[in-house]
């Protein structure tokens, strides 16, 4: 179990399954630059952080829900958690996670998604088998379950994440595609420090000049 | 990193500047004079009698947007500087590196080669260009001695001896400093640095552009997080930014020197547009100003090639990069700090 000081952002989730130097470079380094996608990351949330609740018959609707789970050290918010009522007449917990862009074929949205699910577990003590994850892109909801092997991969990757931070050291860039759509680009320089460079060749080729 | 955006300069007196939904508004007698969307701004930098309302400056920090705040002369006032950006364990492995004698001898080699080198490319730059106009025996004489210089300096010895020698270096440059301005040298001349106060008009323009140089590595060393008062070259001392002017020295050259010279060759600044108080400072006047600032902004646009990172930017981005691989060297990223040198 973690303290409350110990715990994470849930996004950091994210940041860690798409790159481990992206991570540290957040959330050890503490660095933060906007681009387009940020940016409509951000404008998209801010719709839905604004906070509050409807009711809609069987579905009452709760935005930016604060969550933590101290079992997986994370604390963050729900853009969306909707409650089904069921016909025993509990309401069941039911995370929407909005996301820019298009569904991907990698777990990490799952993963955010099931992180969530888990910390509403915690909170409620009731079973969370669904959610969905609604995509800007196609505007489209693609329902996702918590499956044991998701979880699985969820409870690895929190711990995985801790131990990052807890060293607090930035893994060494490695340069693929997915480097270019990364805001961090310019700050990681993924090409120029990938191989180690020797800074002192070049000062005595800048002082033979 | 941080793009490379625009600097608002504010020299109009009594101006007034306030926060208008997602831009800044500039009001002279209560009208708005000018106004700029906040995201295309990277500083703003308030001369004399000018202000800002309170939500203007809680805007700046929250979008990283550093205001200062200089006197109509330029000296240096105060700054409106959001929450520390950055993070703990990279400022406590500055401090680390600054208490120990070695790496900061290393780091502060670096910043003497660039500073040299650059010096030395100044002076190289005007015989070239200029064998006729100037007495090219006497700055080659200087060049050589900078070279020797940088010899020393290349073997690398204690931070004492590498101080001295980037003094002997300044020494040399700036006693062949004079040969370097080409026109109306009875108006502009220079016989030696003077800064409290500067006491000719070259000092004068210097020590302007230097505060100028200030701000924007200063902003840059902030955004990356390192402290900007805990320096290697440069030791410390309450109130001195000691990371900043171990920056700036590679830039002094560079970008200011060649600046102030290329401003009075070309005649750009005119010798009425400074005067001269009781106690022998010398201020210049409101156009003048004006005139620095443009040539200064129009300078960071252009776009050289990075010789360490082999790409192309615009020169105001250079402490943004310089201040990124320092951070970068101080994390353990990199094996030296590649400090800028002009090819």
């Amino acid at each position: 179990m973690f303290a409350e000081d110990d715990l994470l952002p849930l996004s950091a989730l994210q940041h860690l399954l798409f790159c481990e130097r992206q991570c540290a470079l957040i959330h050890v380094e503490q660095l933060w630059v906007e681009n387009l996608f940020t940016a409509q990351g951000r404008l998209m949330h801010e719709r839905v952080d604004g906070g509050g609740h409807e009711s809609r018959g069987d579905v009452r609707t709760v935005y930016a829900m604060p969550l933590r789970s101290l079992r997986l050290g994370l604390v963050g918010k729900a853009d969306v958690v909707e409650f089904h009522r069921q016909e025993s007449g509990e309401w069941l917990p039911f995370p929407v996670e909005h996301k820019r862009g298009r569904p991907k074929k990698e777990n990490w949205d799952r993963v955010q998604l099931c992180a969530q699910a888990i910390c509403l577990e915690e909170a409620l003590g009731v079973k969370v088998p669904e959610g969905a994850l609604f995509y800007g892109r196609n505007r489209r909801r693609q329902p996702v379950v918590f499956d044991s092997s998701l979880r699985a991969e969820t409870e690895e990757t929190a711990a995985r994440l801790h131990e990052l931070i807890a060293l607090g050291r930035t893994p060494p860039p490695s340069y693929d595609k997915k480097c270019d759509s990364c805001s961090l680009k310019e700050f990681c320089l993924p090409k120029t420090l990938e191989k180690p460079y020797r800074v002192e060749r070049y000062l005595k080729r800048m002082m033979a000049d | 990193m941080k793009k490379h955006l625009n600097t608002l300069f504010v020299t109009t007196q009594g101006a007034y500047l306030a926060k208008e939904g997602e831009t800044v508004a500039v009001k002279v007698g209560g009208k708005v004079r000018l106004q700029l969307p906040i995201h295309t701004l990277d500083g703003i930098v308030c001369f004399g009698q000018v202000s800002c309302s309170p939500f203007l400056m809680g805007f700046c920090a929250e979008r990283d947007v550093c205001i200062s705040f200089l006197t109509e002369n330029g000296r240096f006032l105060a700054r409106v500087q959001g929450p520390v950006s950055g993070n703990v364990l990279l400022r406590r492995e500055q401090y680390r590196w600054a208490d120990d004698p070695e790496r900061s001898a290393a780091i502060a080699r670096a910043v003497i080669i660039g500073k040299i080198v650059n010096s030395r490319k100044v002076l190289h730059r005007v015989v070239r260009d200029h064998p006729d106009k100037v007495d090219t025996v006497v700055v080659e004489q200087a060049m050589d001695r900078l070279k020797s210089i940088l010899m020393h300096v290349r073997v690398g010895t204690s931070l004492d001896r590498l101080r001295g020698y980037e003094g002997e270096g300044a020494m040399v440059y700036f006693r062949v400093f004079d040969h370097l301005i080409l026109s109306r040298k009875k108006e502009f001349f220079f016989e030696e640095r003077s800064r409290r106060p500067p006491l000719d008009r070259v000092n004068c323009l210097l020590s302007f552009l230097y505060t100028l140089l200030m701000h924007d590595v200063r902003s840059a060393l902030e955004c990356t997080g390192l402290d900007t008062a805990v320096g290697f070259l440069h030791r410390d001392r309450p109130g001195r930014p000691g990371l900043a002017l171990d920056l700036m020295e590679e830039f002094r050259p560079y970008l200011a020197d060649r600046l102030a010279l290329s401003l009075i060759n070309l005649g750009q600044v005119k010798s009425k547009g400074f005067r001269q108080t009781e106690t022998g400072a010398v201020l210049m006047d409101d156009d003048t100003r004006k005139t620095v600032l443009v040539a200064y902004q129009k300078r960071k646009q252009d776009v050289v090639t990075h010789p360490f990172l082999q790409e192309k930017m615009p020169i105001g981005l250079l402490f943004h990069t310089q201040a990124l691989l320092l951070a970068r060297h101080v994390r353990g990223d990199l094996d030296g700090y590649p400090v800028f040198c002009w090819q």
